[in-house]
């Protein structure tokens, strides 16, 4: 599974993107999130306040108890803050 | 007309006579040009930097447009946003509905800035005289999306 990742949470984790498998159990994108929380120090910062970060499924805008199965690219990014 | 994102600047002028132009059904056309303030939200500010998620923001303008669409009876709709850098005075986003009458042009345009501003992946970091920063979305940009 591709992730991307924007804004600060890109700054905050040093990369844009990268590919992942997923281990059992991980099912959910809040599932995602508490894994990837485990992978490092930056992943930590990023994902501090966890219900600020949004997520996207396959470029569709998703909350965190959204399903994995069949996803090809997950990303995580701030509030929006365009226009 | 649909959804264009670029990173030139762009005309709003231009965009409405080529809208317009050879019709004879549209008797209103509403446009909305959003531009880049000196006073950010960070402080006074040189420039400005706009992210955006390449694919993801096309296709969530256009889920904007056709939303749009089904609540108004809109002849087109156009939706530009920039992205890359910004300085002040530079235009970012342009909004344009043409309808019949004003009132659903009016409203279309409204709706359509009020979802881009919370919904279409686009972030700001302004650079001020402390260096970068990230610009924090506002609830009050929630609350002018929750009125639709």
């Amino acid at each position: 599974m591709k992730l991307r990742y924007f804004a600060w949470v890109r700054e905050q984790i040093g990369r844009p993107e990268e590919e992942v498998e997923l281990p059992e159990g991980v099912e959910t994108v809040g599932d995602l999130v508490r894994w990837l929380k485990t992978r490092g120090e930056e992943y930590g910062a990023a994902f501090e306040h966890e219900k600020v970060v949004r997520a996207a499924i396959d470029r569709v805008h998703v909350k965190p108890a959204a399903r994995l199965e069949g996803a090809s690219e997950v990303a995580f990014f701030p509030p929006m803050t365009g226009g | 007309m649909a959804v264009h994102l670029q990173e030139e600047p762009f005309d709003t002028g231009a965009w409405i006579d080529r809208l317009t132009a050879g019709r004879t059904d549209v008797g209103a056309v509403v446009s909305f040009t959003g531009l880049c303030r000196a006073d950010g939200e960070t402080g006074t500010i040189q420039a400005m930097t706009l992210e955006h998620y390449p694919g993801m923001a096309e296709e969530e303008l256009g889920r904007l447009e056709d939303e749009a669409r089904a609540r108004w009876p809109l002849l087109d709709v156009l939706i530009l946003h920039r992205y890359g850098r910004l300085v002040p005075g530079d235009p970012i986003v342009l909004v344009v509905t043409l309808s019949s009458h004003r009132a659903a042009a009016f409203a279309a345009a409204d709706f359509v800035m009020d979802y881009l501003k919370t919904s279409a992946p686009f972030w700001k970091k302004e650079e001020n005289e402390r260096g970068p920063q990230w610009v924090e979305a506002k609830a009050s940009d929630d609350a002018a999306r929750d009125r639709w």
